[in-house]
């Protein structure tokens, strides 16, 4: 099973709810953080780091000595990362998006394959909790394919938590797809309700279930109530605003070990997501069977 | 022009409020939302949209059945996982690299232009604003700011306004890029936690990179001290500015939630007055920085 934790809006409590979720549950679990923008959940969760790999893109080089200048490789590149001049032939490996076109069409054997370091991933564990993070370089534009190779290290039969990137564009897309469920973590005002909408319409087109965590949810308004039962979404939690969870979370500790009702709250959220699952199953049999 | 950009790199820490507070001080301004796949200013800013356009960027491949020959090279071909075993392709998944299209024997893909959202020029009452809504779950998000700051840009000069206030992107990747490129100074707005002052590292390295001028401002430092403390000390160590703190109050939200900006909010003085404080003392230190330029225009009579 794979759950997602997600928020249209950054800074509702996606971190915060996957990280005390893991270690509420107690058992075998992975968590995998895929916000490689700006990675939080270590500092959270504390886990020993046993393995740093450099995550690497293939980009071409030219070899002057081959290339006839026919500009093939630049017709292809979408991305405008080759330029061929009468006698010269530059390649931007910034630019690339390495799907590999260019080497495809060059018939003189002129590409050469190099490599871009976008960045990091480090393994880790913590108890029963396996972890996995990707470091974006900084300086680094292309977030999702280190976020697949993040998610490439899935072990497939424990259950996975994934800690997405904020927003609703291509990266939260690659750290969401393939997931079983999509938790949404909001709060109830104006810029979380319209950043909401935006994602729910994001999970929806991957067509995946979804429910809502409320944090914070005696601030504001009761505009995301109101959206969410129009919506018919699922509320599977909601956390009112507390200072000490807060001042918790400025200085780096999981509220399941310094305020224990948390547990019971993580637990219950559990429940709700396992729930759902077993719902949408019941509902796919009844309507095959139909 | 002098275009100062709001990051955050961590999203919540009050960067969109502090956007909607420093356009409240001004009306010599053009304002520009770039964090365009979640935009919020214009629920503090309530717009007259005067004009909307599309934004096409990129293509995406889709296969025309009747041609296909089911010879599986596409397959091989994509590296993006886009085209399935039943030779369909994933609009979300394809990357638009078009090698499918060019190479495909039978000439059976199509590559129809991509729309990834919508942009629009508009007017508020503390002047014009620029924004965007991508499309959902779409790409090309850098391209998108790209545009729209271009816009800001030309909008600012033609109307013979001084400066842009741009609220950018979160996290460090294309987008927050693609909000660099060209602008005068970056103003950080953090959180003193353990992730605020972690990710206010990266954005900072980043803004580093493009050798702009960085300005620092804690937002809800009294709920952990020691940590925005701590932040300021990292300012003074890197030689960034420091521009003060800024105490934790719902007022923010309050004032979100009346579709207003703090300044208009009026329950509280002193956030006023470190807000007026910090735009006086930001437009000083830029103005200093980059000294007005000759404008195009005089440039291009000097010439010969
Ligand atoms: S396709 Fe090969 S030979 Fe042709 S321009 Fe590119 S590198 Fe040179
Ligand atoms: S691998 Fe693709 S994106 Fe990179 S240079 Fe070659 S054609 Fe362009
Ligand atoms: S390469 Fe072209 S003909 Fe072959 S399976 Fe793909 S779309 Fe069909
Ligand atoms: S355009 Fe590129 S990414 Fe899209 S389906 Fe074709 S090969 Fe795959």
């Amino acid at each position: 099973m794979i759950i997602s934790i997600a928020s249209g809006k950054g800074g509702t409590g996606k971190t915060t709810i996957a990280t005390n979720l893991a270690v509420a549950l107690g058992e075998p679990v992975q968590l995998l953080d895929c916000d490689v923008e700006e990675p939080n959940a270590h500092l959270f969760l504390n886990p020993v780091m046993y393995r740093s790999l450099d995550v690497h893109l293939e980009v071409p080089e030219i070899d002057p000595a081959r290339c006839t200048y026919c500009g093939k490789c630049r017709e292809i590149c979408q991305f405008n990362a080759i330029a061929i001049l009468p006698n010269a032939a530059l390649t931007f490996p910034e630019l690339c998006h390495s799907c590999g076109g260019c080497f495809l069409v060059c018939t003189e054997k002129a590409m050469i394959s190099k490599n871009r370091l976008i960045g990091v991933i480090e393994t880790g564990a913590r108890g029963p909790i396996r972890f996995v993070h990707g470091r974006l370089r900084v300086g680094e534009a292309l977030a999702p394919p280190l976020i697949r190779r993040v998610k490439a290290e899935t072990d497939n039969g424990v259950l996975t938590i994934i800690d997405a990137p904020p927003g609703t564009s291509c990266p939260v897309l690659a750290a969401v797809w393939g997931s079983d469920l999509v938790l949404l973590v909001t709060e109830p005002t104006p810029f979380g309700l319209n950043d909401l909408e935006l994602a729910v319409a994001a999970v929806r087109e991957m067509e995946l279930p979804l429910g809502l965590v409320i944090n914070r949810a005696d601030v504001g308004d009761r505009r995301v109530h109101d959206y969410a039962a129009r919506e018919k979404i699922p509320i599977f939690l909601e956390i009112p605003f507390d200072r000490e969870v807060a001042e918790t979370y400025a200085r780096g500790e999981l509220m399941v070990e310094k305020m224990p009702e948390w547990r019971g709250l993580m637990l219950s959220l559990f429940e709700r997501i396992q729930a759902e699952l077993e719902g949408g199953r019941l509902r796919k049999a009844a309507a095959g069977s139909r | 022009m002098h275009e100062l950009v709001v990051l955050s790199g961590k999203g919540g820490t009050g960067k969109t409020s502090l956007v909607g507070a420093l356009a409240a001080l001004g009306r010599q301004q053009v304002l520009c939302d770039a964090d365009v796949d979640a935009a919020d200013l214009h629920l503090l800013l309530d717009p007259d949209i005067l004009e909307r356009h599309d934004f096409y960027a990129g293509h995406r491949a889709v296969i025309r059945e009747d041609s296909c020959l089911r010879c599986g090279e596409c397959l091989d071909w994509c590296r993006f996982q886009a085209i399935s075993a039943d030779f369909q392709i994933n609009p979300l998944l394809c990357e638009g690299c078009g090698v499918c299209w060019t190479l495909c024997p039978a000439k059976a893909i199509d590559f129809p232009e991509n729309l990834c959202g919508q942009w629009f020029s508009s007017e508020t009452r503390f002047g014009p604003l620029v924004h965007a809504r991508l499309g959902v779950a779409a790409e090309n998000s850098g391209k998108l700011v790209a545009l729209i700051r271009q816009e800001a840009r030309q909008l600012a000069e033609a109307r013979g306004l001084d400066w842009i206030i741009t609220d950018g992107p979160p996290g460090i990747g294309c987008p927050v890029i693609a909000s660099l490129g060209d602008a005068s100074a970056v103003l950080m707005i953090t959180e003193p936690s353990i992730s605020g002052q972690h990710d206010l590292e990266r954005i900072a390295a980043l803004v580093d990179h493009f050798r702009l001028p960085s300005f620092i401002l804690v937002n809800k430092a009294d709920l952990h001290w020691p940590m925005a403390r701590a932040i300021r000390k990292f300012c003074d160590v890197k030689g960034y500015h420091f521009m003060g703190y800024l105490p934790y109050t719902r007022d923010f939200i309050q004032a979100q939630v009346e579709g207003k900006t703090i300044l208009e909010y009026d329950s509280n003085n002193q956030i006023k007055q470190v807000v007026a404080g910090l735009w006086k003392k930001l437009r000083q230190e830029i103005h200093q920085l980059n000294p007005p330029e000759p404008s195009k225009a005089t440039a291009r009579a000097a010439r010969p």
